[in-house]
């Protein structure tokens, strides 16, 4: 089974992120930028599926120069190549766009399965997979905390707000996850040294067959008027608990009409 | 004046407060119509509710295929039924269900989304809280209508009765909309607690709850407020509850009224899913915990003695 992963370098959530002032997009330039922290799951699930079944694991990013740091980190971890989507005219564009060109890139690669993470950890909006389903006519399978590959049946596992639901496709399909899934290995020393020689395969627009007017921010459905950072929360009122701290807590649950 | 489509989010034959936050805010803007979506019957128990918030319409697609499937067909018949009534603006719930749908919509219109709106203007200009709430954007759809998911608990929901026209819309799925087949659904027990991200009060619990059997008092503290149940990354990795009510970065993000935080440090991961709520109130142990820079009132202490103390205390006014 041939396995598509999709992986987005993003800033690092774990330190300050902004947008840039001049066109509300954002600043990847003073970030430390980092893989998405669910793609790890979907390439630790990739690597799984192709030691049980074989096949082939392609990592495919779209992102500006700098996002080769992260799809050869993502090789680290044991896939065999990678294809990376790179045009300047991509900045600032938003998921419909991303979509459209990803579904450009995964078809050159003609994968049985298409793995990605359930959401990206700077735009969170969680279409990714049934965006690039519509789009490839394929079957999408979102938010996955288990997978089963049995020939070409896929089985998931998803956490509803209800239960849990269990829902099959036949590959092709895209198949979103959640870090419930697995826990994701860390690159060996092995792995970091192979990684280097590991094929990477740069894509322009032009080589998609996009253009350039269909991008970016221009090209974008919807786009940032304007941004402001929201004043930080003030620390209120701290006491010690002195034997009455849940007292005090309930009162001033009290004073908020709480109770 | 023209329609507001507000797609119904429900289960269990009953309507969800993001929908009634929905019908509320499409009211403002236009003639709210609500559009139903699910297997046969799912409307009749609905109606009443998505009447008396202001729904004047209510677009009822009852099929099997709606139910059988995630959410391709959803979106086949939504998207039909845009095209047949030509809405101001379409509203869904920032929900998976909810942005799954509208994802697939979007790419069939060929449409603009905006996903986690907090507020919409007349003019179709949203705002949305972006990077865990530390930023606030202003967007608009600059190709289409305004096709937006609302964050749930975004605004209170207000009720405007009137008596809506059932529309009964036809459903034709197409089979590439029938890839993705639900062969089971496994309820599980959720008790009596609302759902987390429309709870209006949350309590939640962390590492310094200390096991799974000590999170009893967080429970407990939650079901006397009348509140649901969080847990922050830390607790749910260890194992003392299920990973469905983890608050922070790769969990659910909530915004409510009151949100209390036992034994939380205050990861930026945790307070990216909580740090818009309205009033914060924390128990830790360690005074320099980051929590306290963003609670309106803090406890340094025990919680395994501050939370009973508590529950006993709000037991005794009530």
């Amino acid at each position: 089974m041939n396995i598509v992963v999709l992986v987005k370098q993003v800033p690092d959530s774990g330190a300050e992120r902004s947008l840039r002032d001049d066109d509300n997009t954002v600043d990847r330039e003073s970030a430390t930028n980092v893989i998405n922290e669910m793609d790890e799951y979907a390439i630790e699930e990739a690597l799984r599926i192709q030691e049980a079944h074989g096949g082939e694991v392609t990592v495919v990013s779209m992102g500006p120069q700098r996002a080769a740091e992260s799809i050869r980190k993502a090789l680290s971890m044991g896939p065999d190549k990678a294809v990376h989507v790179v045009d300047d005219a991509l900045a600032g564009s938003d998921a419909l766009v991303t979509s459209k060109v990803l579904a450009a890139a995964v078809r050159t690669v003609n994968p049985d399965l298409i793995l990605c993470g359930a959401e990206s950890t700077d735009g969170r909006v969680q279409v990714m997979a049934q965006m690039l389903a519509e789009r490839l006519g394929i079957a999408a399978l979102t938010g996955a905390r288990k997978l089963t590959v049995d020939g070409s049946s896929l089985t998931i596992e998803r956490q509803t707000e209800e239960g849990y639901e269990v829902v099959t496709a036949s590959a092709p399909a895209v198949v979103s996850v959640w870090d419930t899934i697995n826990e994701p290995r860390y690159p060996s020393f092995k792995g970091i040294m192979a990684a280097k020689k590991k094929p990477v395969t740069t894509l322009s627009l032009a080589d998609l067959g996009i253009a350039a007017d269909e991008v970016g921010l221009a090209g974008s459905y919807s786009a940032v008027l304007e941004h402001a950072r929201r004043p930080p929360r003030q620390g209120g009122t701290k006491v010690t608990d002195e034997g009455d701290g849940g007292v005090k807590l309930v009162e001033f649950l009290a004073s908020e009409k709480f109770v | 004046m023209a329609e507001v489509l507000v797609v119904v989010e429900h289960a269990g034959g009953s309507v969800k407060k993001v929908t009634l936050e929905m019908l509320t805010l499409a009211r403002q803007l236009g003639s709210p119509a609500a559009v139903v979506l699910g297997g046969p019957g799912a409307a009749a128990a609905l109606t009443d509710t998505l009447g008396e918030y202001g729904a004047a319409t209510v677009h009822v697609a009852e099929h099997a295929d709606l139910d059988g499937y995630l959410v391709a067909p959803k979106a086949a018949v939504l998207a039909e039924l845009v095209r047949q009534v030509g809405p101001m603006a379409v509203l869904l719930g920032s929900t998976q269900e909810g942005k799954e749908i509208a994802g697939r919509l979007a790419v069939k219109l060929d449409n603009g989304l905006l996903t986690d709106v907090t507020e919409l203007d007349a003019d179709g200009t949203a705002t949305q809280a972006v990077f865990a709430g530390s930023v606030t954007v202003r967007s608009r759809v600059t190709r289409g209508l305004p096709l937006v998911t609302v964050r749930p608990n975004s605004l209170t929901p207000s009720a405007s009765p009137v008596q809506p026209k059932v529309s009964p819309v036809e459903v034709a799925v197409d089979e590439s909309a029938k890839l993705a087949r639900v062969v089971e659904r496994v309820a599980e027990a959720k008790g009596a607690r609302p759902e987390l991200t429309e709870a209006a009060i949350v309590v939640s619990g962390g590492r310094g709850v200390g096991s799974a059997d000590n999170f009893a008092v967080v429970e407990e503290l939650a079901d006397v407020l009348g509140g649901a149940v969080g847990a922050s990354r830390a607790a749910v990795d260890s194992g003392f509850y299920p990973h469905q009510f983890q608050v922070g970065q790769t969990g659910k993000t909530v915004s409510p009224q009151l949100y209390i935080a036992l034994g939380i440090s205050g990861a930026i991961q945790h307070r990216a899913g909580m740090q818009t709520s309205k009033v914060i109130v924390a128990v830790n142990k360690d005074p320099e915990a980051p929590i306290f820079d963003l609670a309106d009132f803090g406890v340094v202490g025990d919680l395994h003695k501050v939370a009973p103390q508590a529950i006993e205390e709000i037991r005794k006014r009530k």
